[in-house]
């Protein structure tokens, strides 16, 4: 009986549950070198600028231990901070999570005390004070990519449904989002079979995010979901899009998602920026040129984007503030675009010809640097507030409930509301 | 559930080595071979205990003590009582997952379990390939959860999964696994159901085969076919088998976790569907903790379940002790 007792005790004992996960970590490697590890999620990009500090930093190696879904990767980040153990020596933080990070600072170590100061000017404003503390005495963390947004949509289903397929052309099929409604409409009177685009969570958030300079909170942390007009336009938008059936109904991140860019499930997907490298990864080669991207509609806002930080259990602060400031670099930043397409938010590499004039040869040479550098140059921040991600999340779902015919709109946007409601109370 | 068989070997059964009696010894050694006797026995099995209190015992007191406070990531808060316990009582939320949790429980035990008493008799017979058969059913354990978890996500797709390939066969209309209750529990039930029947069939086996065999010759001379001796002879002579499994099965059932988990798609897995159709409660342990960074109510929700497991194991006892 006490085995049995043990096991059960054990199992569902949280305290277990990070002391079997916490395992792993910030390794020394045999020769004396000093190993930085770098943790990150979906698609960085920094292979080939690993490569190039190692050769000029004798001594350093670096490993980098990626995760592929944001989703996993959020709750391991909070384990590692929170038992000490296993963040390694640089994290990726994405702008949703890093508004709590900057209410606490603590866990993670002041760039501004490696010198990160007299490299301000390298980022876009709003970008470098997301990461500050509202004091300015401390920086949490130092600028990635952007979201740049963007509308990926694949040629050969535009032929077979007689739409353009120039990117120009198709570009211009959508001033807004009413046009793209239009447009789907026609597409699916076309019978492809296919969805107009994926899933209603990914269009949502990204219609959200054109709706000015805050979302489910004002600037004081308060929670206005329900009386933030722009919400429920974004909202109702997205709801249209269901009721005209345009939606393949995939749970982005999901395998069948990722299929779904193989097999041409859908016709169209809103991809931020750094979406083209997992759209890339998942097409796979036999699919190159089938992809396209053009100019999303609406207004160009941001969705997305990253910083990286140095957490203070690690055990090589200062070589790691090093590598963060290389990595965050202008020209860290260009290689990290040219490999994953991650767009810059550092203006001189926005402006670096080697970006403006990049086009990605597998979206058919799509001038990529071209087309999300317009959508950056209009871009406003919006301000996310403690609770963002938990909160889209459960918008999402509702979401997803109305597209499984679940619930009637109007009972999944009070069931949204309520249960944002609950989780900030 | 494997793993627990051999979790803990029986300490090495020592006869403690008696003193020589001859010749009369000075007064401390013959304390400390006294002593010996009396506390050796408590040091072989002592490695369980020590064990079984930093790894069992600490976690469990620990838990405790942070579900009592406002404890997020940046470590304790403030000390609140019982107040997340009273939060708890009042979150539909966690009623549901228990809901969900004890649902498949039934599902996933009840058929598992009367599918490994049929499995086990027929084993019980003497067959052609005996040893190949027995070591067959003991398959499905060996493999992972997480490819369980994978591959029967795949079968139980919406767009592209098996089943519904062939209830499209039959002109069924395609189910959407995940959107009911009835057919996303039926998915996990089935995953859960493939992968340990084997491992009760066997349990089962095991103990059919120390019924004394006269029982049912004597039974034969009074005329019982094979299923009045099924039900009257074996069942009630393994009964210590089928209570372990019982028990087994709740406890595994209540923590029911990485199957849900993977059935879920997309981002937000951890929500057990877009209605949290099937989130079980070690899910939403999950989810409080490590994505909503509220470890104090993690923590009174994993106590939640461990009461609940206590109570159903309590429940399990009195009943079989009622009916024997």
């Amino acid at each position: 009986m006490v085995v049995r007792q043990r096991r059960a005790l054990l199992a569902t004992t949280l305290g277990a549950v990070v002391a079997l996960s916490a395992c792993g970590g910030a390794a020394e490697s045999s020769s004396g070198d000093t190993t930085l590890v770098v943790k990150t999620f979906s698609q960085f990009g920094y292979d080939e600028l690993y490569a190039e500090y190692e050769a000029s930093h004798p001594g350093i190696k670096i490993k980098e231990e990626n995760i592929g879904k944001l989703g996993d990767y959020l709750p391991k980040l909070q384990q590692w901070l929170a038992t000490g153990k296993g963040a390694g020596d640089v994290v990726a933080i994405e702008e949703g999570i890093l508004s709590q990070f900057v209410a606490k600072p603590g866990q993670f170590v002041n760039l501004l005390d490696h010198g990160a100061a007299e490299l301000k000017p390298n980022f876009l404003e709003w970008k470098w004070e997301q990461a500050s503390t509202p004091d300015g005495s401390k920086v949490v963390g130092l600028g990635t990519d952007v979201g740049a947004q963007g509308m990926c949509y694949r040629t050969d289903l535009f032929a077979q449904a007689g739409l353009p397929t120039d990117r120009e052309e198709v570009g211009k099929l959508w001033p807004t989002w009413d046009a793209y409604l239009a447009t789907g409409k026609r597409f699916k009177e076309a019978g492809t079979g296919a969805g107009w685009y994926d899933s209603s969570g990914g269009l949502y958030q990204n219609i959200l995010m054109q709706q000015g300079d805050h979302t489910y909170y004002d600037t004081s942390n308060k929670l206005v979901i329900d009386s933030n007009p722009g919400v429920r336009k974004a909202w109702d938008q997205t709801i249209e899009m269901v009721k005209a059936g345009l939606s393949a109904n995939i749970e982005q991140w999901s395998p069948q998602w990722n299929a779904g860019f193989k097999n041409g499930t859908f016709a169209t997907i809103p991809c931020p920026s750094w979406m083209l490298g997992t759209i890339e990864k998942q097409a796979g080669p036999e699919n190159k040129g089938k992809w396209d991207v053009a100019r999303v509609p609406g207004e160009g806002a941001v969705r997305g984007g990253s910083f990286l930080a140095v957490p203070t259990q690690s055990k090589h602060q200062k070589e790691a503030a090093e590598l963060v400031k290389f990595l965050t670099s202008a020209k860290g930043q260009t290689a990290a675009f040219k490999s994953k397409n991650n767009f810059p938010s550092s203006p001189q590499a926005i402006d670096d010809p080697a970006v403006q004039g990049y086009t990605n040869p597998f979206f058919n040479d799509a001038p990529v640097g071209k087309i999300f550098g317009e959508s950056v140059k209009a871009l406003k921040p919006v301000y996310l507030g403690p609770d963002n991600n938990p909160i889209g999340d459960r918008v999402g779902n509702a979401l997803l409930a109305v597209e499984q015919g679940k619930l009637q709109p109007d009972e999944a946007w009070a069931k949204a509301v309520d249960d944002a409601k609950r989780l900030v109370k | 559930m494997t793993q627990l068989r051999h979790a803990d070997p029986l300490p090495p059964v020592t006869t403690p080595v008696a003193a020589p009696p001859e010749q009369p010894r000075t007064g401390w050694r013959a304390r400390l071979s006294r002593a010996e006797v009396t506390w050796s026995p408590y040091l072989f099995i002592a490695p369980f205990f020590v064990i079984f209190a930093v790894f069992g015992l600490f976690p469990l007191v620990y838990t405790a003590w942070v579900s009592l406070h406002d404890w997020d990531i940046s470590g304790a808060g403030a000390f609140v009582g019982l107040d997340n316990y009273v939060t708890l009582f009042n979150d539909p939320d966690f009623w549901n997952a228990v809901f969900n949790t004890l649902g498949m429980l039934v599902l996933a035990t009840v058929p598992q379990l009367l599918m490994a008493l049929v499995l086990a008799s027929l084993l019980n017979q003497k067959l052609r390939g005996m040893t190949f058969l027995r070591m067959g059913v003991l398959l499905p354990i060996v493999t992972s959860v997480a490819a369980v978890g994978i591959v029967f996500s795949q079968i139980f797709d919406r767009d592209a999964g098996m089943v519904n390939g062939l209830l499209g066969l039959v002109n069924v209309d395609a189910v959407d696994w995940r959107a009911d209750k009835w057919s996303s529990w039926t998915a996990i039930a089935t995953m859960v159901n493939w992968r340990w029947t084997g491992y009760n069939a066997l349990i089962y086996l095991a103990a059919m085969q120390a019924v004394p065999r006269d029982l049912y010759e004597a039974a034969t001379v009074d005329g019982a076919g094979k299923v009045r001796q099924f039900w009257s002879i074996t069942v009630p002579n393994i009964r210590p088998a089928i209570l372990f499994t019982v028990i087994m099965s709740t406890i595994a059932g209540m923590q029911l976790f990485t199957e849900p988990l993977i059935f879920g798609q997309g981002g937000f897995a951890i929500s057990g569907g877009s209605l949290r159709q099937f989130q079980t409660v070690s899910m939403y342990m999950f989810e409080k903790a490590f994505r909503d960074f509220d470890y104090g109510y993690g923590s009174a929700v994993a106590w939640m379940i461990f009461l609940l497991i206590t109570l159903l194991g309590v429940v399990n006892f009195l009943v079989s002790r009622r009916s024997r």
